[in-house]
């Protein structure tokens, strides 16, 4: 019951439509910024390492390599500001969390294309 | 003013894409019990209740009580002063609901704190302790010297009344105040508010307009 209420609640700010993407994808991530009081969109790129949390509480985790040094960003999926994730190529993964790929360097990082059922947006 | 249950906290986001923590609260529908007045009681309040419970449950006096405003024994009755005329918008045997704050952009939050049991000063008070460490012995969370026999504190040594010492925390009335209103459920009779409010989840509290300091 309770639990219900809280749901009930949070659903308002629960994005009906997301996304669809799976751990070890690279996806463009569009978010918004606001500077003052301009707005712009940034893209950051990468792989998609972990995907954690539950209702509004769910967020991911996207690495990538800048000038040789790893940079993870924690994105909460709900957040208005994160407009779009778009899957660019597939990784095959037999984890559900790819920490294992902050010991890696230059091309072990890299994950095998899967040839899996979800289509990737061109 | 209107009694409620804590349902419990969550989060939403605001049209700014922040976001914000806010604690759920199921406020009535509570029924007026009792419309009291000048003439009659010496002063002018409305009573309300809140939580139905069976009729078997209670004694006869409460269900006596209850049937005058010809509803169900309540759990949780409490009266609200009104200044002279209003009176009139409350009639027993109504039902007050969250419309009444339909207005509202801040609320104050009543509510009965969690208990703690015997608490020393750090958690109670929040004095600062003693060191860790530097030859420290047995004294790292003690409140210190409490008084002196020559100090103005007491009158000839004790201590001053009033004095923060260890002791029972919590389990009191504790009010929080300018809860900014976030969003009001006319339909599951919801009222969601920003910031955390005392008590438990399922606890028993009042929401009152903000009286703003």
């Amino acid at each position: 019951m309770k639990t219900e209420i809280l749901d009930a609640v949070e659903s308002k700010s629960l994005k009906k439509d997301i996304p669809y993407f799976e751990i070890g994808d690279i996806v463009d991530v569009r978010c918004r910024i606001r500077e003052g009081d301009k707005e712009r969109t940034q893209i950051f790129t990468g792989t998609v390492i972990a995907r954690k949390g539950r209702g509004i509480n769910e967020n991911f985790t996207v690495r990538r390599i800048v000038n040789n040094e790893g940079v993870e960003r924690i994105f909460p999926l709900h957040s208005p500001n994160v407009l779009d994730v778009r899957a660019i190529r597939s990784g095959k993964t037999r984890r559900a969390k790819l920490y294992y790929l902050r010991k890696r360097t230059g091309k072990a990082v890299r994950l095998a294309q899967r040839h899996s059922t979800h289509t990737v947006s061109k | 003013m209107l009694l409620g249950k804590k349902v419990g906290m969550t989060q939403i986001y605001d049209e700014l894409g922040k976001l914000v923590p806010v604690t759920v609260i199921q406020a009535g529908p509570c029924v007026v019990m009792q419309v009291k007045t000048a003439e009659t009681d010496g002063y002018n309040a409305v009573q309300l209740g809140f939580d139905d419970v069976k009729p078997g449950r209670r004694k006869h006096p409460q269900i006596g009580h209850a049937k005058k405003a010809d509803t169900t024994p309540k759990k949780f009755i409490k009266e609200m002063r009104l200044a002279g005329a209003a009176e009139q918008q409350y009639e027993v045997g109504n039902s007050v609901t969250v419309s009444v704050f339909a207005e509202e952009e801040f609320v104050d939050v009543v509510g009965t704190s969690k208990g703690k049991g015997f608490a020393g000063v750090m958690k109670r008070h929040g004095f600062g302790g003693f060191p860790a460490s530097h030859g420290t012995e047995r004294k790292h969370r003690a409140p210190g010297s409490i008084s002196s026999f020559a100090s103005n504190a007491g009158h000839g040594g004790g201590p001053k009344r009033g004095k923060k010492m260890a002791g029972h925390m919590g389990n009191c009335r504790v009010t929080t105040k300018n809860h900014k209103l976030v969003d009001i459920d006319e339909e599951k009779n919801l009222l969601v508010v920003k910031g955390s409010v005392p008590g438990p989840a399922g606890g028993y509290c009042i929401v009152r307009s903000a009286k703003k300091a």
